[in-house]
């Protein structure tokens, strides 16, 4: 089966890509990194955090900046992942992300994979950095249909209706389960030749964090 | 709660779901506030997501999810109101009052408001006390119109 | 009301109402903008229709409530007809002496009439007044003449003709080349070319296909838009019309903010009346045509004016704008092809239509043609919607028709493009206004709102004002708009209190740049222009502020100090009495003083002080 593929030029790269793919998913087929938070393999792109960002020109246009998980390919589109344009965004994206929620460890990750090491903000302590992966998931792959985002701007939280856990959510814990904020705290090995589990044993880990603040570290998980 | 006014609402705008926020508004002006069962029904009946609909309802600044006020003071700080002396009456009408924009007097009598332009800024600064207009407002003029309406109770209390 | 099945039927329409018009000898027009609401002219209407009954005159004269004429400073506003008489600032009192004057008498109010400040003589007539004479009202012109809840007025100065020309004497494909012809570029803020938009909507195949006219205008200090919808909804009816014959939509909506309540009810009545008469349905004129228009209403959300967000907030969506990767005229409202026009693009089209490209195209400059309404606000004497053709100077807007300062202050800059624009200085007021020269100032002509300001503006303030109205309308989705403003925010509160140092500013200047380049939407994109255009043009304030905490215009109230001069002061009192926090002693007769620490820096004493001897440092 011939798979359409249209040209584009990566890096410097010049690669056959299938047709309406995302840059994203074009540049990780050629084993090219680009930085993500919140994008997850088959959930819808969301283009939030904008950390996937690139610089885009077609046809010898003028270079504009999207984000590549929502970017489709166009036969001769010029892409570069690593212009000094996006690597000062990307920076910028990481320390504000950081400043915003520096006790959440994927951002520190990501800020760390910069080589970001100073935050010129006033921090703050966010356990949820809003990138919509809870809620996408809910609906896209548990059909829970119990969260969503309220509010607006910087008010803007993720929630359930009423703040009532609606009978539709079954308690899956798959918001859990993709949550940057959220991890499952390890008691390391136990026993000999044996480790905690805990993380395989999802279901034990006190149900708050499917109804509370997301990603929080309650005194139910000490960490 | 009596839901019937709900569905008449409803009803008047033929279940359009491009009617939404006209028929919250209804809802709104009927009740004071969107209660949560409103919010409910109004989504049962357009067969919409509840998710979607409390989204909506928490996004706008034009809804309110507690009830409001009797008297409902709206000041514009659009640029121009800003830049012939908004903030200053503002100033006068939390000190007034006791409350930040957005929430109300715990006497239930006065809900303040702040909104980014009503579109009379050749008048401004301008200040919208249950519908009605007033231009050219300073802080004197906006202390005087609320004392007016809190009539001989003498004071606000909060 | 009539059902016009026909040309013929439009035409006879016309006659009809103009013959009967000609029984009446006068017409009195009160505005009834909203403006003029604020100034009671509900009040002056009811006393007209008082006086004119009591003394038995209302067959002979027509009372009109009309559309806004754009003098909003002078309201309540009536014009009397056919002597075209201009009164302004009128009170219910006055208007048994209109009638006993003028109406019955044919002379003149004078302390009603304007006064030209420089010639000290009463104007009579609406085009004599400097603010008026400078200016091309094509679209308000008829404003005072049509009152919006009376179809047949928009019938008798033409109304619906150029939707009969579009409909049966040009071929939709000719009615694009035509307003392609035109030069017109939507009105919005971006400018983009309409002709093209409608040509690119059109090339979508077939199938469903909408037209939108957005009537969000969430730039505050602009309501041209408001003025539009108010006065003359049928105006836009008309374009949006000839708009959809074009393009191949059979159905339209108006999307109009939840803060214009009269724009709402105006273009409802409109639209009932339209859809009454025929203009509006099935089968319009019998031409085969079938258009119809719902209105859509606003929530509060100033991001509702980004077509997508618009788009959102009609599907019954949060306003939430999407990446332009695919552009509304292909896929839109409920993923159709969908073609959105600002208030004022849909406005241009009737005139177009009737008087051709040719003409349309003579006005203006090389690449923005027509007039453009803007609404001149601020600190300016004469404020109010202005209509003119594109390549006016700044210069000429605020001081041949604006009457330049107010206040004694010298004017230092004029802000335009609202939230997405930014502060161009006096000494750039050469400068022509089209689309292309402000932006390349570091401003943009947007939607029309031109905000002026004086010594008394702080530029430092007027940044953080941007930027804390954008972080409250950002609908929150990416992070850049979403956490970029707040840092912004913060910053220049820090600036404004005294607290800022100079890595502030660079800090600053790079959060812009890397908000601009990674917003997901307009909003973001260009929500640090205010703040770099008052940088670039006002650095010695924001440095003042940074480096010596002082506050140059006097408004940070951290940073200034309200005081009483010695020497002016009567010790009348009036400050003592008037100030909240008690702050203010002093004897009778003689100077008052400050108490600093408890001053709340209202600036209550320096209203009230008629000796001039409140100062600010």
């Amino acid at each position: 089966m011939e798979r359409k593929t249209v040209n584009v030029t990566i890096d410097g790269r010049s690669l056959d890509v299938e047709e309406r793919s995302t840059i994203l998913l074009a540049a990780r087929e050629f084993g090219m990194h680009i930085p993500t938070l919140c994008y997850m393999d088959d959930l819808s792109p969301y283009g939030g955090c904008r950390l996937c960002i690139v610089e885009i020109s077609n046809n010898g246009g003028k270079p504009f900046m999207d984000t590549s998980c929502t970017h489709e390919v166009r036969e001769g589109m010029v892409i570069q992942t690593k212009s000094p344009r996006v690597i000062r965004a990307r920076k910028m994206l990481a320390e504000l992300l950081v400043a915003s929620a520096p006790n959440v460890k994927m951002a520190q990750d990501i800020a760390a994979r910069m080589g970001l090491l100073k935050v010129r903000f006033p921090m703050e302590d966010n356990r949820c950095i809003l990138c919509g992966l809870c809620i996408r998931m809910c609906y896209e792959q548990m059909d829970g249909k119990a969260l969503g985002f309220v509010g607006r701007g910087m008010g803007r939280k993720v929630s359930m209706p009423f703040e009532v856990r609606p009978d539709t959510c079954r308690l899956c814990r798959g918001c859990d389960y993709v949550c940057p904020g959220v991890i499952v705290p390890c008691q390391g090995i136990t026993e000999p030749g044996e480790l905690c589990g805990r993380c395989v044993r999802i279901d034990e880990i006190p149900t708050c964090c499917s109804m509370g603040t997301f990603g929080c570290f309650c005194e139910k998980n000490p960490l | 709660m009596d839901l019937k006014s709900v569905d008449l609402i409803v009803d008047k705008y033929q279940e359009k779901r491009t009617a939404l926020i006209s028929i919250l508004h209804d809802v709104q002006d009927r009740y004071r506030y969107l209660p949560d069962e409103a919010l409910r029904m109004v989504a049962s009946r357009l067969h919409m997501d509840i998710n979607q609909i409390y989204g909506v309802a928490t996004f706008y600044k034009s809804f309110s999810l507690v009830p409001q006020g009797k008297h409902s003071i709206t000041l514009c700080l659009g640029t121009a109101c800003h830049v012939r002396g908004g903030p200053k009456i503002l100033r006068e009408l939390k000190g007034l009052l006791h409350v930040e924009p957005g929430q109300t007097t715990a006497d239930r009598q006065f809900s303040l408001n702040v909104v980014n332009c009503l579109g009379v800024c050749a008048i401004g600064p301008v200040m919208m006390v249950d519908r009605k207009f007033y231009g050219e407002m300073n802080p004197i003029r906006a202390r005087r119109i609320i004392e007016k309406l809190n009539g001989k109770r003498g004071g606000v209390r909060s | 009301m009539r059902k016009v099945k026909s040309v013929e039927d439009l035409e006879k329409w016309k006659k009809d109402i103009l013959a009967k018009q000609k029984q009446h000898e006068m017409t009195v027009s009160v505005c009834g903008g909203t403006g003029c609401q604020a100034y009671e002219c509900q009040k002056v209407k009811a006393a007209f229709q008082k006086g004119l009954t009591q003394k038995g005159l209302r067959e002979r004269v027509t009372l009109k409530v009309t559309g806004c004429p754009g003098f909003c400073e002078k309201g309540p506003l009536v014009t009397i007809y056919p002597q075209n008489v201009f009164y302004q600032k009128v009170k219910p009192e006055d208007v048994p002496e209109i009638i006993s004057e003028t109406i019955q008498n044919g002379r003149k109010v004078d302390h009603l009439l304007f006064e030209d400040p420089n010639a000290h003589r009463r104007i009579t007539s609406a085009d004599q007044i400097p603010f008026y004479r400078s200016q091309m009202r094509l679209l308000l012109s008829r404003n005072d003449l049509i009152d919006p809840t009376h179809i047949e007025d928009y019938v008798a100065v033409g109304g619906y003709q150029s939707l009969a020309k579009a409909l049966f004497q040009m071929k939709p494909i000719e009615i694009i080349e035509e307003i392609k012809a035109s030069g017109l570029r939507g009105r919005g803020g971006a400018g983009y070319p309409t002709g093209k938009k409608w040509e690119d909507c059109k090339k979508e195949s077939g199938g469903t296909k909408y037209v939108i006219c957005n009537c969000d205008e969430g730039d505050p200090g602009a309501f041209m838009d408001r003025a539009l919808m108010e006065g003359n909804p049928h105006s836009v009816l008309e374009g949006m019309l000839i708009g959809a014959c074009a393009i191949g939509a059979n159905k339209g909506f108006i999307y109009v903010r939840h803060e214009y309540p009269l724009a709402h009810k105006n273009a409802e009545i409109a639209i009932q009346q339209a859809r009454k008469a025929g203009l509006l349905g099935e089968n319009i004129l019998s031409s085969g045509f079938d258009f119809d228009v719902e209105i859509a209403k606003g929530g509060g959300a100033f991001v509702c004016g980004e077509s997508t967000a618009l788009i959102a907030s009609i599907e019954g969506r949060v306003g939430e704008p999407r990446s332009k990767q695919i552009r509304t005229v292909k896929q839109g409202l409920w993923g159709k092809p969908t073609n959105l026009n600002n208030v004022e693009t849909w406005a241009n089209v009737p005139l177009i239509i009737d008087k051709g490209s040719k003409w349309f195209s003579s006005i203006g400059t090389e690449k923005s043609k027509g007039t453009k309404i803007f609404s001149l606000v601020g600190k300016v004497k004469n404020t109010g919607l202005v209509e003119v053709p594109m390549g006016i100077t700044l210069k000429k807007i605020i001081f041949d028709i604006g009457g330049g300062q107010q206040d004694g202050k010298r004017i230092k800059a004029v802000q335009t493009g609202g939230p997405s624009g930014g502060c161009i200085p006096a000494s750039l007021f050469d400068l022509s206004v089209d689309f292309d020269s402000l932006s390349q100032a570091g401003s943009m002509m947007g939607s029309g709102g031109m905000i002026v300001m004086d010594e008394g503006t702080c530029m430092v303030d007027v940044a953080k004002y941007f930027v804390h109205f954008l972080q409250e309308e950002s609908c929150g989705k990416c992070l850049p708009c979403r956490e970029g403003l707040k840092r912004m925010g913060e910053i220049l509160d820090r600036i404004t209190e005294g607290k800022g140092n100079d890595e502030d500013l660079s800090l600053l200047e790079e959060l812009a740049e890397v908000v601009a380049d990674t917003s997901l939407c307009g909003l973001g994109k260009t929500a640090p222009n205010p703040v770099l255009s008052a940088l670039r043009y006002f650095r010695p304030e924001f440095e003042a502020h940074v480096h010596e905490k002082r506050c140059p215009a006097g408004v940070c109230t951290p940073l200034i100090r309200y005081s009483i001069s010695g020497t002016d002061c009567t010790g009348c009192g009036a400050c003592a009495k008037i100030c909240p926090t008690q702050a203010i002693k002093g004897e009778k007769k003689q100077s008052h003083l400050i108490l600093a620490e408890i001053c709340s820096k209202c600036g209550s004493c320096m209203d009230v002080c008629k000796a001039n001897a409140v100062m600010v440092q």
